[in-house]
């Protein structure tokens, strides 16, 4: 039975990127290097989307690029390991202002084996969060997002499910159960 | 991603998904070998133990950097400097080194089945790192991935092993991986050593090497095992290579991307010659590099904790 709710229907949701991109642009207009940084899986297509429209609204390219944190993970000995997906830098780290990306937030552990990873690459200069649903609430880390498109109260046992149109259908986010 | 085993004992009881699981993996792990700092903390404040009961250089020093690329601390143990030269079984032997709190224990033993008696009893994983003439599994995995990562696919490609298959556990674990993944295989070699009964595993044996060769996608040679042979299973090693060897003649005979393959040490000279394994064809050190990422990839896959975890 599909008990699911829609949090974020395509036109919200791109309207929520478009305005995250113009909060990036504008924290960071002094930043020399920007480049996006998607967290394998999930923040992959969002840091997609924020490199057009920031390529858009500041004139030239803010490219984006794949990091895999699997092997950061902290829970790889409770539970079957994960998958391990490509990284692809988007050039040097060291000195850039990276936008680390993601679909949800939630206990911040992923975000917290992110940064762990991007260190074995470099040493940025200044590093930002950007996440399409902050779960605030459910916090296991002091980790806060910089950029969100939707915060939400949630309780535990709930899902937050991103489906983005780059993986079939429509961009849509759900909430399930409700 | 199919993964719910402990251990990797063999190649025989693997699904073509936990196989294709583990090559995914890899491919992973080696992009890992090519950065900057090339470890990373999957297997921190782990403990892996290196158990060679039987001699190896390749295997055991992969599995040790495998394991420290994965920052898991590693002990190696051979048996000519231990207590089993003392007379301690391999069952004791093997519990102690559990009171250690090994997490993992890799094996290498000259028993057939050493490691499915370990797993019995022991709550560590174990890995086979080759038992007797049964199965090297590890070896395989790195043979189907430099394949795969070659030619894209296993699908249809015919695959030629050519030697000592009898005593061989290299092809043993080949012939099961290549057949789950869909390749055809051939095997060559002294009528001695290649018997006619290893067709029940869905190979095709023949004596003729000029036919085996002419349209193999991929030659694996392996060495005669002569530590295996109680008496000698042909005339010698001039004529072994008279027959058999892969020389500059035969390669002329081959597919211009044939791609020759050899789980080492090679004997120069007896089932290839220099200008071969030294030559263009020759994938002999990739799948060295190949086997670092396969191992870490098995290490990693292992400690995946699962309550639905199947013994084996």
């Amino acid at each position: 039975m599909d008990t699911r709710v829609v949090l974020m229907t395509a036109s919200a949701l791109r309207l929520a990127i478009s305005r995250m991109a113009h909060e990036i642009a504008e924290a960071n207009a002094a930043a020399e290097r920007l480049v996006l940084l998607g967290i394998q899986t999930g923040g992959v297509h969002l840091a997609t989307r924020l490199s057009t429209e920031l390529g858009r609204l500041l004139g030239h390219a803010v490219p984006a690029g794949q990091l895999d944190v699997s092997l950061h993970r902290d829970d790889l000995h409770q539970r079957p390991a994960p998958a391990i997906h490509p990284t692809n830098l988007p050039g040097d780290l060291t000195g850039a202002s990276v936008i680390l990306t993601d679909d949800v937030l939630f206990s911040g552990r992923t975000v917290r084996a992110a940064l762990d990873a991007m260190h074995d690459y470099g040493r940025p200069g200044r590093v930002q969060l950007a996440v399409l649903v902050d779960r605030h609430g459910h916090r296991h880390l002091p980790v806060q997002a910089d950029f969100v498109a939707r915060k939400l109260p949630t309780r535990p046992g709930q899902r937050v499910d991103v489906q983005w149109a780059e993986d079939g259908g429509d961009d849509c986010v759900y909430l399930n159960p409700p | 991603m199919t993964w719910n085993r402990r251990h990797l004992l063999d190649i025989e009881s693997l699904s073509t998904e936990e196989l294709l699981t583990v090559l995914d993996t890899a491919r992973g792990f080696k992009a890992v070998g090519n950065r900057a700092i090339k470890t990373v903390p999957a297997l921190r404040g782990k403990t892996v133990i290196n158990l060679f009961v039987e001699p190896s250089t390749r295997t055991r020093i992969s599995f040790e950097l495998a394991a420290q690329r994965l920052t898991a601390d590693v002990i190696n143990f051979s048996a000519d400097t231990s207590s089993l030269k003392k007379g301690e079984t391999l069952r004791d032997t093997a519990r102690n080194l559990e009171a250690m709190n090994a997490d993992i224990i890799i094996i290498r033993h000259s028993a057939a089945g050493a490691p499915h008696f370990l797993a019995r009893f022991l709550q560590a994983s174990v890995v086979n790192a080759g038992d007797g003439a049964h199965e090297h599994p590890t070896q395989a995995l790195l043979d189907v991935f430099t394949i795969r990562e070659k030619r894209g696919k296993l699908d249809g490609l015919k695959v030629v092993i050519m030697g000592d298959i009898l005593f061989s556990r290299v092809a043993r674990s080949n012939i099961w991986a290549l057949r789950k993944l869909g390749a055809e295989v051939t095997l060559c070699g002294p009528p001695t050593l290649v018997p006619k009964v290893f067709e029940k595993l869905g190979c095709r044996v023949t004596w003729d090497v000029q036919e085996a060769l002419r349209d193999a996608d991929v030659v694996n040679l392996l060495r005669i095992q002569h530590e295996r042979q109680r008496q000698s299973m042909f005339p010698g090693i001039g004529e072994y290579r008279a027959q058999f060897g892969l020389d500059r003649a035969r390669m002329r005979g081959l597919k211009p991307d044939v791609l020759i393959m050899h789980p080492g040490p090679i004997n120069r000279g007896v089932e290839i010659d220099a200008d071969t394994a030294d030559g263009d064809r020759s994938v002999i050190l990739e799948q060295v590099t190949n086997g670092l990422a396969v191992r870490m990839a098995v290490l990693y896959l292992v400690t995946g904790n699962d309550p639905g975890f199947v013994r084996g």
